[in-house]
């Protein structure tokens, strides 16, 4: 078993073996989260009951709330992969913490765009400098600075480290922003899924969501595996197994 | 000769950084001088009603401490980068932990110190109400050794790029947003009457998080910065 694992993490150094199994896992999870997006998509948007206050404008909250917990989950997948970069030294690593930093951002800004719109109904207002919004803008300009610190290197194995560096700091300032709700507590709502007691949320609603959740989740690891795909062959570019692929794609 | 033990080389690390920067007066007084030209701009551009001044003083006395912070942190680590005595700082015996945090120590006595002795002077003219200014004093004191210690990170990570100084900023002002917020919330407290120990107390716990963890990230930042 252990002699297994350490196969499996000394594969994991491996590009063409991480590009071959990556495409395994892409060709049955992308489609799998495509149809767990339609059908969390249709389910929360068509057939659950409007809410009793807000109509049917609270429906944006299977878009908001999926896109804001994995932006904030990918900060982490970032920054782990950031260390194990810096402590072991692992390329492939190094790889994921680059491919993470845009998708994440995306993430982010989904989130504050889906709760730009959201806030226009419901507080009236397309943006308040709330401190749980203050901090996903926050959380949007710490990814951008990885992606910029990451170009402005002319060595990319020091701009991997340096980013990596960042990243972990910049970690400090997730609990604050997962946080902030409780402590400055204003025109935000807590949280409404709880794990622990009753949720706030009724579980017609709930469950829809929940889909959405776990399928934003797939789809945050399906585009993390194709942008390490994409930065893979970028890297290798001048080796045999991309040569070699790129005969077999060209069809030579 | 002997080997200085790590507190004694720290001392004198702390030392050798102040002697360079009082030698340099031009470089302690810029960023006052900075900070005075700025106070002049928010009552130009907001208006100069003495009951408005005081509504926003607070707030704008911080940001610009904050910017003049910025402004100051791409120079910390850059001449010594540059001659290479950086270098040798590395392969020294003593931590690098200690050396990085007299660096950053000198950065703070030289501007972040000095800032918050002045900032009654610039607080007066936007019509802060005289019993507000020791907390300002005493946010602004906490606050910018915080400020300074994170623009160590930044400088760090930094120093070896030929255009560092439009990076650093988007790198560090995300960083400094907290602070910000819970300093002028501090002074916006003490004008309205209300108990500013919290607030104080909370700068007071970001500085000791950040005392214990940004040598860390500099010394890495630093070593990084080095190899490439």
């Amino acid at each position: 078993m252990a002699a297994a694992m350490w196969s499996f993490f000394y594969k994991l150094g491996s590009p063409p073996w991480l590009y071959a199994i990556s495409g395994v896992i892409l060709r049955w999870l992308l489609p799998g989260t495509l149809l767990a997006l339609a059908v969390g998509m249709v389910w929360g948007l068509l057939f659950t009951s409007p809410d009793f206050r807000q109509g049917n404008s609270y429906r944006i909250i299977y878009i908001h709330v999926p896109a804001a917990v994995v932006a904030l989950a990918g900060y982490y997948v970032m920054a782990l992969a950031g260390a194990i970069s810096l402590v072991w030294r692992m390329k492939m690593a190094d790889v994921a913490m680059k491919a993470a930093a845009p998708i994440g951002a995306a993430f982010t800004f989904i989130a504050l765009f889906t709760g730009a719109v959201w806030g226009k109904p419901t507080w009236g207002t397309w943006w308040v400098w709330d401190a749980r919004i203050t901090s996903m803008l926050i959380l949007l300009f710490l990814y951008l600075g990885v992606v910029v610190l990451y170009e402005a290197f002319d060595n990319k194995e020091a701009a991997g480290k340096a980013c990596a560096v960042l990243s972990l700091v910049g970690m400090v300032n997730i609990p604050i922003v997962y946080k902030s709700v409780d402590w400055w507590y204003s025109l935000h709502q807590p949280a409404s899924i709880k794990f622990t007691g009753e949720s706030t949320i009724d579980s017609s609603m709930l469950y829809p969501l929940l889909l959405m959740i776990a399928s934003f989740y797939t789809l945050f690891f399906c585009c993390l595996l194709l942008n390490i795909r994409a930065e893979l062959l970028k890297r290798e570019a001048r080796t045999q197994w991309v040569k070699k692929l790129a005969r077999v794609v060209g069809g030579h | 000769m002997s080997v200085p033990g790590s507190w004694q080389f720290c001392v004198r690390l702390l030392r050798r950084q102040l002697l360079l920067a009082v030698r340099r007066p031009i470089d302690i007084g810029n960023p006052l001088l900075f900070f005075t030209m700025v106070v002049v701009l928010f009552p130009l551009g907001l208006g100069p009603a003495p009951e408005q001044l005081t509504g926003f003083a607070p707030g704008a006395l911080w940001i610009i401490a904050l910017l003049s912070n910025l402004l100051t942190s791409d120079s910390v680590f850059r001449s010594d980068f540059d001659d290479g005595s950086l270098e040798q700082l590395l392969l020294a015996p003593q931590p690098l932990y200690l050396s990085v945090l007299a660096y950053i120590g000198a950065h703070w006595l030289t501007t972040g110190l000095l800032l918050a002795v002045l900032s009654p002077l610039f607080a007066l003219m936007l019509n802060l109400p005289v019993y507000a200014l020791s907390t300002l004093v005493f946010s602004l004191l906490l606050g910018t050794a915080v400020l300074s210690l994170l623009g160590g990170i930044g400088a760090a990570l930094t120093v070896g790029l030929k255009r560092g100084g439009m990076l650093i900023s988007l790198l560090l002002l995300p960083l400094y947003m907290p602070v910000l917020i819970f300093g002028s919330a501090a002074v916006q407290a003490s004008v309205s009457g209300i108990p500013t120990g919290p607030y104080l107390a909370i700068l007071g716990a970001m500085l000791c998080l950040a005392i214990a963890l940004a040598p860390l990230a500099v010394a890495a930042g630093l070593r990084i910065s080095i190899d490439a």
